[in-house]
């Protein structure tokens, strides 16, 4: 897949006049922005715009009060999150959401219920085509620990890695699902800079194997160096969207979010 | 041991000569008696590795588990005994009963699905004890179930014109229906293991232990909570229909006084007290909770042996003792006597995750 179609960017995910309301409080109001394909977009805000409630209500965790997602063209809103991740649309959770109990391989292989078929006669029979998926299941997950620099923890619990590799498991969980589009929900938060270099290193990767990322980050220097375009939200409203360059200069943004620190 | 271990093909064959052996063993040793307490051991760990998938594997606690034991048992009633005229072969019913309780497992386990925790356990009680009530009261308008008189002169399994009761000389040995119940609780037991084992090791089971874990990030991760959840269900039924049927051919008569709540408790006692989500643990919880009540009945004639009367009823005190072990084992042992790996890590992590932050700090 090539990774930059300069002239006519296709659009992976539209977020279209999306509400939501808890009881009186509006959380989103009218959010409109997209997604185009092979592309890193850094959604960005101070605490409570909105973010995590926008990426909860486009995978199916929340449902929207009006307005409509589309991922690839086909609508996914209200939709159940399960249905949301078959159609390739993974994402990982702010306050890390490991199985921890398990080891960080079953994590992975977890990733792969969505794109497996084994029933319940099948488990049972222990079938050919079973023993096949199985081991293609775990030949992935393998492929997926190593992928994201886990290769060495495989057998280990989930739950006793260290934080910055629990971040990195959960990429490699939702990688799992083949998404076309891959959410992370503040990915870096609480690491130091050499950590942060590296997932951005990652996420960089990840784009020229063809991904697209939609990334909510609070570190500002690390959205602006990494995304691709960025938009953003104040008080659940879009506030701004376009190049990093010139969203950092727009006087709304500034105002809400990025104080004088330009 | 080790040398047992260095050599697994041996340690199955001798196990094998030892299930078979067993209970000539035991009632050469113990007396016929205590035959029939090894073929509830075996029900009772059928039960148990049924209710294991829906606790110890799907993490969904389940007090009422023993309706489907009793929806099996009266299905095999309804269609092998005089009550209806029926006398189906047991090889027909059993399925039919499996499959009825698997049903209602689905039945029950629909209205539940939002549910978890302490409010699904409150849910899945009353369901355990509507079905045991209907099982009381439904003599009338029309006699369905015979009331709490029960149902009696269930047909008892045969086999090829062979029927399970009775004594005959084979070998030298004296065979009673109880023997081959015994053979027979074994297959289906042994064949139970192998259905729960297998799942835990697939797609389904990891499917389980993800919902276990975290019910959110698995609906995130693609897994059908609804179906997984519902699937665990009636698995897990499936086994206690299965039970129920093996249960009435045997005793020849049940009512609804069998299938009461403590019945519930005590297949989830055996499951916590032997590993959840372990199944040689929930054997051995099995086997340990049949086991030492009828031991502990010799208490009685231990007391009339010594002070020529009966001080304490042994009935009593074996709660008492149960009671008491079960408090023992939370506080000592709080993840079973023979956990999973991973459920032992998981009481085991506290001390661990400390360790971890000191490393790290």
């Amino acid at each position: 897949m090539p990774t930059s179609t300069m002239p006519a960017p296709e659009c992976l995910l539209s977020v279209e006049g999306v509400c939501k309301r808890f009881g009186g409080l509006a959380a989103l109001e009218d959010v409109t922005l997209s997604v185009n394909e092979g592309e890193i977009f850094g959604l960005i805000g101070p605490n409570g715009a909105g973010k995590t409630t926008l990426f909860n209500c486009m995978t199916g965790l929340y449902s929207v009060t009006s307005g409509a997602v589309r991922l690839a063209g086909e609508a996914v809103q209200n939709r159940k999150p399960h249905e949301v991740v078959k159609r390739g649309f993974a994402r990982t959770f702010q306050n890390i959401r490991l199985f921890a109990n398990m080891t960080a391989l079953e994590n992975v292989m977890v990733g792969r219920h969505v794109r497996s078929h084994a029933t319940v006669i099948g488990a049972i029979l222990r079938c050919r085509r079973t023993r096949e998926e199985e081991t293609a299941i775990r030949a992935r997950a393998h492929e997926l620990m190593e992928y994201v620099g886990l290769g060495h923890k495989v057998r280990a619990l989930a739950g006793h890695l260290a934080y910055g590799e629990q971040r990195r498991l959960e990429i490699a969980r939702a990688l799992a699902t083949n998404p076309k589009l891959l959410a992370l929900d503040e990915p870096v938060a609480g690491m130091n800079p050499a950590e942060r270099q590296q997932m951005a290193d990652l996420f960089r990767r990840l784009r020229e194997d063809g991904r697209t990322l939609l990334l909510i980050e609070h570190d500002v220097k690390l959205v602006m160096g990494l995304c691709d375009r960025v938009a953003v939200l104040d008080y659940g409203r879009k506030i701004a969207e376009g190049a990093p360059a010139e969203v950092r200069k727009d006087p709304a943004v500034i105002a809400a979010y990025l104080g004088g620190a330009t | 041991m080790a040398w047992l271990r260095a050599r697994p093909r041996l340690a199955l064959l001798l196990l094998a000569a030892l299930l078979i052996a067993l209970p000539f063993l035991v009632g050469a040793g113990l007396g016929r008696s205590w035959v029939r307490v090894l073929d509830f051991v075996l029900i009772y760990a059928l039960l148990a590795i049924g209710l294991n998938i829906v606790v110890g594997y799907a993490g969904l606690l389940d007090l009422g588990y023993i309706a489907f034991y009793a929806l099996g048992a009266y299905l095999y009633a309804w269609l092998a005994s005089p009550h209806f005229g029926l006398h189906l072969p047991f090889w027909a019913v059993l399925p039919l009963g499996a499959a009825l309780a698997g049903l209602f497992g689905v039945l029950l386990g629909a209205p539940t699905l939002r549910l978890r925790g302490d409010y699904l356990a409150i849910v899945t009680l009353g369901f355990g004890e509507i079905i045991r009530i209907f099982m009381n009261n439904l003599n009338a308008p029309f006699n369905l179930t015979n009331g709490p008189q029960g149902m009696n002169l269930i047909d008892p399994v045969s086999v090829g014109g062979l029927a399970f009761e009775g004594q005959r000389q084979f070998l030298g040995l004296t065979v009673t229906g109880l023997h081959l119940y015994y053979y027979l609780f074994l297959a289906f037991t042994l064949l139970a293991i192998g259905v729960a084992m297998r799942l835990q090791d697939s797609r389904i089971g990891r499917a389980w232990a993800a919902l276990r874990e975290d019910e959110v990030a698995a609906a995130a991760m693609g897994i059908n909570t609804r179906n997984v959840k519902l699937l665990a269900f009636a698995m897990g039924a499936m086994f206690g229909g299965l039970a129920g049927g093996l249960f009435a051919a045997f005793q020849g008569f049940i009512s609804p006084e069998s299938f009461n709540l403590w019945e519930s408790i005590l297949v989830l006692c055996m499951i916590v007290l032997g590993g959840m989500g372990n199944i040689p643990g929930v054997i051995l919880g099995a086997v340990l909770l049949t086991v030492i009540p009828e031991a502990l009945r010799y208490l009685g004639d231990l007391q009339r042996a010594t002070l020529g009367h009966v001080a304490v009823d042994p009935s009593d005190l074996r709660m008492l003792l149960f009671g008491l072990s079960l408090v023992a084992m939370m506080l000592w042992r709080p993840a079973g006597l023979w956990p999973s790996r991973q459920r032992k890590r998981e009481f085991a992590s506290e001390d661990e995750h400390a360790d971890l932050y000191d490393a790290r700090a």
